[in-house]
């Protein structure tokens, strides 16, 4: 593993027309740059491309624990899916970054039952950032009574791994009337504080539940003061950001930000402004395990390519 | 004789009727306040009716009739419901006056708001 900031125009610019991801994404570290790598690539071809790197973490998102409508009335199955799926690939992270929704209704029962799920992923380290259904209940003491340690119940905290430093921060609290996520001054402030005096250098993934960039305004996808926490990672060469919440694959590149939102294992929901509004998209049963599927991303080396396939568990 | 049995049982709805109307409204006139409800429906995403005006010592009575959970949570308050499952209720009394907004924190951009008015001078 290498930590130098070797960054490959020629990737960031094949990243920019790919979309990507699947029930989980895997993220290597190669020559600087965060890669993903598809799950069932990984799981299915014991020879990735030569430097595929190290598996760095997995992201996996929106597992919507208690949802029991006609969307899925089986989301416990497909998270358990999901999980062995990962534990079948033959290169495992150590580390998984799920990246909110873990419950539907935030019920003690949800948080028990996601818990013991996630635990039979063969990884040591487990991340989380809330989602809104995370934090629904009225005292929003269920998600912080379990996963709130690291932040101290902030719900934003920073950590370091395989010299990549990783952030997470909560943007489902303190909704405005009529707005987006919104991340709120305090923690603005403490972003700018985690970030001074790092090396530009330094590989940064950062990660929330709701998108940080406005993907559509009238469904509130979009985090309504993401632009001040961007200004903050525009001088760092490689900095990834992560979200779940649309359950979806959208991407985009901006500068050296790589921008990407990752599928849920419970449900699909419509493309930005397609139909009435957002919501479990109902689809045939046939076609589920394509919705919740995984694209395959293949890493070629010589030149140093990613192209994408897109395949369904189905 | 047979017009008399006719006239009797035509008569006993009404009674039955006049005796129960009796009995529903003449405690709550004796109480001498308003047992005030009011109904919020939540449906295709939105509060409704939106805007809502009530008096001091109304209990708003919010119904979820969406597939989606939904929560109700003051704005600038410390009302706040659990996530409402499809038909669930939440219901709050309002018990000062003032304006109230509120969102779904699960889908900030339904937003409802309840205007409390003062009771009437005759109380």
């Amino acid at each position: 593993m290498t930590t130098k900031a070797s960054f490959n125009q020629g990737r960031r610019q094949a990243l920019k027309c790919l979309a990507y991801g699947g029930a989980g994404t895997l993220f290597t570290l190669s020559a600087g740059v965060l890669a993903p790598i598809d799950l069932a690539l990984a799981a299915g071809n014991p020879r990735p491309g030569k430097d595929a790197g190290l598996p760095l973490f997995l992201q996996i998102s929106d597992t919507h624990i208690g949802f029991n409508k006609e969307a899925n009335p089986d989301v416990i199955g497909t998270l358990a899916r999901t999980i062995a799926l990962v534990n079948a690939m033959p290169q495992k992270p150590a580390m998984v970054i799920h990246t909110g929704d873990i419950t539907h209704l935030s019920k003690a029962a949800e948080f028990d039952t996601a818990a013991q799920l996630l635990k039979q992923l063969n990884v040591t380290e487990l991340h989380t950032t809330p989602g809104e259904h995370d934090v629904a209940d009225a005292s929003v003491t269920e998600y912080f009574s379990r996963y709130g340690k690291p932040s101290q119940d902030r719900g934003y905290y920073s950590f370091d791994h395989h010299g990549v430093h990783f952030i997470s921060l909560i943007n489902v609290l303190n909704f405005k009337p009529n707005g987006l996520g919104a991340l709120g001054q305090e923690q603005l402030e403490w972003l700018e504080q985690d970030l001074r005096g790092r090396a530009a250098s330094t590989p940064i993934v950062v990660f929330a539940h709701m998108p940080l960039w406005t993907i559509y305004e009238p469904w509130g996808w979009g985090t309504s003061d993401a632009n001040q926490a961007m200004s903050y990672l525009t001088r760092f060469g490689s900095v990834t950001v992560l979200n779940g919440h649309i359950h979806q694959i959208v991407q985009k590149v901006e500068g050296n930000i790589t921008f990407h939102t990752a599928r849920s294992t419970a449900y699909p929901q419509p493309g930005p402004g397609e139909g009435p509004g957002p919501g479990p998209l109902k689809v045939s049963a046939a076609e589920l395990p394509g919705r919740l599927g995984v694209s395959n991303l293949t890493l070629q080396s010589h030149p140093t390519s990613l192209s994408v396939t897109d395949t369904t568990l189905a | 004789m047979t017009n008399m049995k006719i006239a009797a049982i035509l008569a006993l709805p009404s009674l039955i009727i006049a005796s129960f109307y009796a009995l529903s409204v003449l405690p709550v006139s004796a109480a001498a306040e308003p047992a005030a409800d009011a109904t919020i429906s939540i449906d295709k995403f939105m509060f409704e009716p939106t805007a809502l005006t009530i008096t001091v010592g109304t209990t708003v009575h919010w119904k979820n009739l969406d597939p989606e959970p939904h929560t109700v949570r003051g704005v600038d308050t410390n009302f706040r419901s659990d996530p409402l499952d499809q038909n669930d209720s939440f219901a709050h009394k309002f018990d000062k006056p003032g304006t109230y907004r509120y969102v779904c924190s699960i889908h900030p951009q339904m937003l409802g708001t309840i205007v409390v008015k003062a009771a009437s001078t005759a109380n």
